[in-house]
């Protein structure tokens, strides 16, 4: 049993839960959407979104509020929303379980974006490789669409909010923000120079706003329960929220667990991932994807945000916490890495 | 002539985007789907209908590791050797397709059955090791799970061990909720 509330994952871990549009509206989904569209005028969702502390849960951990905010004011023309999907990061895997397992929470947050900054098409840059997750939120949308939630005319307030799959190809690069959308575009996936930003010269060239699938998850809460209560949850100010971190190596129990940021890395590995997977002792971890310097035993009592672990010399990054017991060659394990990049 | 046979699905998939090129890649993977890799000539029928020159198709196929620009066995095995799955026992697994199979990675048996690829992080890395087989994940693999995931692919096409939705962790009642 969870030691921490969960907002994410509470659904997906309920019993029988499959996801189904059914299932999301009776765990209360789509209630923040009803709340605020057209009704709730869109500068006032970014304001809470701002208000919330929320930072993306991509890698970057950039202020969600703080990026929407740098869209061109009084612009006419088409705006986009592209929700990176493009998990590749080695030792993540929240995003998956995300789009598998509770994918209508996506969409709601998806909606919610495009009408706080404007936007009528997103689209959802899935790696090409996530077959079943492409199938899925094409099914999830299919009925968020029969039911109003997406589509021309929301919930008859006339406002317009299309959503599309579409399906990357293969390549690392493209969680990049910027090949993201050379990709998006039809093109090869090579990052463009910045600036200019996404915010003024994105998609077609066009202002465009491209948040993770986790970011746009947490969504319907902030906007449903209010952002002082999303602020008041982890290590306020600076980080502030839930974080589901991927838990991979040599651990009794790896996979997603969602804790409140500022929770120390001897109790995610120790206690919710079930500790080391045999006698042997801890040699090293990774905290935040293959980019990220190894830790040792000496940290950790380090907390989990985004402040604490760039002190002690390495980064939160996209969650991914891989453990390492001794005994592993340090040597093959960098290796490895390399060869990835 | 992919034209004749998806009029329907190509024109709901250009009609998502308001630039045609952003179709390229759902249309090459059509052509994937229908020839079993993209060959020169679809390549240059989906440069027609996207008003492109064929070297802007061939520059974007050729970027992309899920496109084949030649054939591959019936079964692609593409297991992950990311860090990861590597202190899982990836590379065990790599050792079973060379014994079992007698291919190395960027091989194909001599059949036509199976191709191995060592690929990078397919986000399962909460259950390795692991291998994508087409487009299906076989996670949580061990020798006897390998075993019959190979005997039911040559005998029935598939195999019922294939994995997902996301599997970890399971589901439990959360005390207190309704």
């Amino acid at each position: 049993m969870p030691k921490h509330e969960l907002i994410l994952l509470k659904n997906m871990m309920q019993a029988g839960y499959t996801g189904s549009l059914q299932d999301y509206e009776r765990a209360s989904g789509y209630q923040a959407l009803r709340k605020v569209v057209g009704k709730v005028p869109p500068a006032e969702v970014t304001a809470m979104v701002m208000k919330s502390g929320l930072r993306g849960r991509g890698g970057a951990g950039f202020p969600t509020g703080v990026k929407w905010g740098f869209l061109p004011k009084g612009y006419q023309g088409p705006r986009y929303l592209c929700c990176n999907a493009d998990e590749s990061e080695p030792g993540t895997f929240k995003d998956r379980q995300l789009i598998e397992r509770d994918p209508h929470q996506i969409l709601e947050g998806i909606v919610l974006a495009c009408y706080a900054i404007g936007a009528e098409t997103a689209y959802i840059y899935i790696r090409g490789e996530f077959v079943l997750g492409a199938r899925i939120l094409e099914r999830a949308i299919a009925e968020a669409r029969t039911a109003g939630y997406i589509g021309t005319n929301i919930l008859g307030t006339g406002i317009t909010a299309n959503v599309w799959v579409h399906r990357g190809a293969g390549a690392y690069i493209c969680g990049e923000e910027t090949a993201l959308l050379e990709s998006l575009e039809g093109k090869r996936g090579l990052p463009r120079v910045k600036p200019p930003f996404p915010a003024t010269h994105g998609l077609y060239n066009k202002p465009t706003v491209v948040n993770n699938v986790e970011t746009l998850a947490n969504l319907p809460y902030i906007v449903g329960r209010g952002p002082e209560w999303f602020a008041s949850i982890g290590s306020p100010p600076k980080s502030t929220g839930t974080r589901v971190f991927c838990v991979s190596g040599h651990v009794k129990r790896p996979g997603n667990y969602e804790v409140p940021m500022g929770v120390t890395f001897r109790e995610l590995i120790y206690e919710e991932a079930g500790g080391m997977r045999s006698d042997k002792p801890l040699k090293a971890f990774i905290p935040g994807g293959a980019s990220a310097p190894f830790l040792t035993q000496n940290h950790l009592d380090v907390k989990l945000d985004f402040e604490s672990v760039a002190a002690a010399g390495s980064m939160l990054g996209s969650g991914g916490v891989t453990v390492m017991e001794e005994g592993t060659d340090m040597v093959w394990a960098a290796l490895r890495l390399m060869e990835f990049f | 002539m992919l034209k004749e046979k998806y009029q329907k699905e190509i024109d709901d998939i250009i009609s998502r985007y308001p630039v045609k090129r952003s179709a390229l890649i759902p249309l090459l993977y059509l052509a994937q789907q229908e020839e079993g890799f993209v060959s020169e000539t679809a390549m240059k029928e989906i440069a027609g209908l996207l008003r492109l020159t064929p070297p802007q198709v061939y520059e974007t196929a050729t970027f992309y590791t899920m496109l084949n620009l030649k054939r591959v066995g019936k079964f692609h095995l593409q297991v992950c050797k990311s860090l990861m799955c590597g202190l899982a026992g990836s590379d065990t697994v790599m050792g079973w397709v060379k014994t079992k199979l007698g291919i190395r990675p960027g091989e194909t048996t001599s059949d036509g059955l199976f191709t191995l690829s060592m690929v990078e992080c397919l986000a399962a890395c909460g259950t390795a090791p692991m291998m994508q087989v087409n487009e299906d994940y076989y996670e949580r693999l061990t020798e006897d799970r390998f075993d019959r995931i190979l005997a039911d692919l040559k005998e029935q096409g598939t195999c019922s061990l294939k994995t997902g939705p996301f599997m970890w962790p399971e589901p439990v009642a959360v005390k207190g909720e309704k």
